[in-house]
């Protein structure tokens, strides 16, 4: 059959800056790296890699330790007053930038905080901290859709062969959550072993640092692109790795889980299950609400409107949409073609993997030592973070078109290449009706994700180049504390406001 | 055998009330559109659902307030009677206990029971090497080892081919009448009535409207829901 065919330029131009941004950032670390050779893996470099697999496995194991009985409680008590709620509140550390989180989580067991003393939290603890509660609920999240995906027979036949608890764990739930456990295992371990504001702000020092800051500090502290690209190198083998492996396995957990309606469960009415499920989810609304009410709370009182304030917030929101636009106009040309030709498919899973694999320091570094010449160019510094957002968001951009562009060309092409129609009338009057909602989300989830960055901004900003990020980071790094948490809380009520929006359009599609 | 005693319940917009009594030692098939109640009238008897009102009774004891294990009932599902990751064998064990340890004569029973449904050879595979009817077979074998004098059975066979739906009606009928069993079977399948039913049951709207004998029942000219339900079926098929 002959295929609907659109235009393939824009495609080449995606790729072209695809290939130019990664080729940019991957050859000079490359190229620095070789020249060192093996000299270049000094005890430091070892030492640091050292510390972000160790911080990566220990906040796996906490958060798994914590989320798998969490959501084995959530779905065996499938009704409970305010478990509504507390799905809610699964979702609002995910949703939150990491800084904010981070303000929270300072306000609550730092120093000067309602449970300070309990843990050190400028180091291991803190970081230990600071990633669990963004990742149990994480884990929680994923495991609990696994569990809701078991057939109601199955409960029906515990129930009438009266298998207990430990016998339907083995039987029932372990078998269904098994391989969801180890793809969140895995996410989680991605997640921490390149995470960035968690270790910059709450690592302490060279004992405490991880891959992705220690980039960072050889870039921006020492001048010292050398070791900035060895530890490049190691990053991106890191990476890699476990992207392969992520692959392998069959992708990481496909898109968010949707809640659904659960069947009905006979299990878990006994006092010790309703008990032991109690106090489990007591545990995660004590780990999870403190930060987010005392950065509520102590916020409100502290949102200073200073023109600093508002020129970050206009910044943040411009290179947002920047950065947004940019990630819809590099994946759109290629999901059109994508959707239609298998060579295309493969051509836009590896461009958008490939942007994904490279940790953004890794490419920030071969992007510094590429244009050191062209150090302090005005513009250039935002171009570099709108690029660098732009690419970190375009998985999740790719995630929300493809589905819909697929739906679009499948119902429409045959229709429309009887009638002639193609092009912009074609992308008008069609195209644009069915998937404009996809494309208002992934608009959305791009310019979220931009406004959270805390990594390419402290990359590339100056002193007069601000988001609000990088205003909380320096409000933190120089005791104004109190300001910090009002922009938290600004900065907070904007990524809530678009992701509420975002929800109710991922709920219509 | 089986009493529903003016019970009551409410799904959504349907409200249910059944006031019937099983014949003991019988096959009763039940029929009736969709969405009229049927897989809710053997939730109700099997425990998986509570009652608003009235009392279900089993063998004369009030068993309303009994969880699922405690009622002398077993069932058969259209699908997900097995788990996956257990062998044939083990899913036919777990019928007796849950632990899975068997003394030698119990096992002996999960033997006869297999050979009886004719997976003897098979029973060392799992649910996921064997075919959707052969799936069902471990269901039946496993209610023949649990022994309890009621099966209810729920759409049991209507994802098999007509050859093989027919055998596996031969087979619960087989068994119902070598054990005594009360059997309790939905079906979509008005055959599968004729073939195996000594009674059946129209069920419409969250109302048994007649049981009878099977015979009778198809040959009713007095229930103008049911000869819309068979249609063109019963000009046809008999």
């Amino acid at each position: 059959m002959i295929a609907y065919r659109p235009s393939r330029a824009p495609a080449y131009a995606a790729l072209a800056f695809l290939v130019v941004a990664l080729t940019a950032g991957f050859l000079p670390v490359l190229g620095m790296g070789l020249e060192q050779g093996l000299s270049g893996l000094d005890p430091y470099v070892f030492r640091v890699l050292r510390f972000t697999l160790l911080q990566a496995g220990l906040s796996t194991l906490l958060s798994l330790a914590l989320g798998l009985p969490l959501a084995r409680a959530l779905a065996r008590q499938s009704s409970f007053p305010g478990r509504g709620l507390l799905l809610q509140l699964l979702n609002l550390p995910l949703a939150l930038p990491a800084i904010v989180v981070i303000i929270g989580v300072i306000e609550v067991y730092g120093a000067r905080g309602w449970l300070g003393g309990l843990f050190d939290i400028y180091g291991l603890q803190g970081i230990l901290l600071a990633h669990v509660f963004f990742n149990v609920p994480l884990a929680a999240r994923l495991i609990l859709s696994d569990l809701e995906r078991i057939p109601a027979e199955s409960w029906k036949l515990s129930a009438q062969l009266g298998l207990g608890p430990r016998a339907i764990w083995r039987l029932v739930e372990w078998p269904a959550v098994r391989s969801g456990v180890a793809g969140a295992a895995l996410l989680v371990f991605l997640l921490c072993a390149s995470s960035f504001a968690v270790v910059l702000t709450l690592g302490g020092g060279p004992r405490a640092t991880t891959l992705e800051v220690a980039i960072y500090q050889s870039l921006r502290s020492d001048f010292d692109p050398q070791r900035a690209s060895m530890l490049a190198l190691v990053q991106l083998a890191l990476c890699a790795t476990l992207a392969l492996i992520a692959q392998a396995w069959g992708g990481l957990a496909a898109g968010w889980p949707m809640l659904r309606l659960q069947p009905k469960r006979y299990d878990g009415r006994s006092m010790t299950s309703r008990l032991l499920d109690g106090g489990i989810v007591a545990l995660a609304i004590l780990l999870l609400l403190p930060p987010l009410v005392a950065l509520a709370g102590a916020g409100l009182f502290h949102i200073n409107p200073s023109a600093l304030l508002l020129r970050a917030l206009a910044t943040s929101i411009g290179l947002g949409a920047a950065s947004a636009a940019l990630a819809f106009a590099v994946v759109w040309p290629l999901a059109v073609l994508a959707v239609r030709s298998g060579a295309w498919r493969k051509v836009a899973t590896i461009a958008v993997l490939a942007s994904w694999i490279v940790p953004p320091a890794a490419l920030a570094t071969g992007w510094f030592i590429s244009l050191i010449a062209y150090a302090g160019m005005t513009g250039l510094a935002a171009f570099l973070v709108i690029a660098m957002n732009a690419l970190m968001s375009l998985p999740f951009v790719a995630r929300v078109l493809m589905p819909a562009l697929a739906q679009s060309a499948e119902g429409h092409d045959r229709l429309c290449m009887s009638l002639g129609l193609s092009g912009w009338s074609r992308f008008r009057l069609v195209e644009l009706p069915v998937v404009k909602r996809a494309i208002g989300l992934s608009l959305v989830m791009a310019l979220i994700l931009s406004l959270g960055d805390l990594t390419a901004i402290s990359l590339f900003g100056t002193q007069d180049f601000v988001t609000l990020p990088a205003l909380i980071y320096r409000q933190m790094g120089s005791y104004r504390f109190d300001e910090a948490i009002g922009t938290a809380l600004v900065l907070s009520a904007l990524v809530l406001a678009f992701s509420t929006l975002a929800r109710r359009w991922s709920g219509r599609q | 055998m089986i009493r529903l005693d003016d019970v009551t319940f409410r799904y959504e917009d349907l409200q249910m009330r059944f006031d019937v009594d099983f014949p003991s030692v019988s096959f009763t098939a039940v029929i009736g559109p969709s969405g009229g109640g049927k897989s809710t009238l053997l939730n109700l008897i099997a425990g998986f659902e509570a009652p608003e009102q009235g009392r279900v009774l089993i063998a004369g004891a009030d068993v309303t307030a009994l969880p699922p294990d405690r009622r002398p009932v077993s069932m058969i599902f259209q699908d997900n009677n097995v788990f996956a990751h257990l062998d044939l064998w083990q899913n036919v064990a777990i019928g007796i206990a849950p632990s899975l340890k068997l003394d030698a004569g119990q096992r002996k029973r999960v033997d006869a029971a297999l050979a009886g449904v004719g997976l003897g050879a098979l029973m060392r595979r799992k649910p996921g090497e064997v075919s959707g009817g052969e799936r069902q077979r471990v269901a039946v074998a496993r209610a023949l080892v649990r022994d309890r004098p009621v099966l209810l059975l729920d759409e049991p066979f209507a994802a098999l081919g007509p050859a093989l739906r027919r055998d596996m009606l031969d087979l619960v009928k087989s068994m119902q009448q070598a054990r005594g069993l009360t059997v309790v079977m939905v079906t979509h399948q008005p055959e599968d009535a004729l073939a195996a039913a000594s009674h059946t049951a129209y069920l419409e709207n969250g109302r048994i409207l007649a049981l009878r004998s099977t015979a009778e029942l198809f040959a009713a000219r007095d229930l103008p829901g049911l000869e819309a339900y068979l249609g063109d079926w019963r000009s046809t098929g008999l």
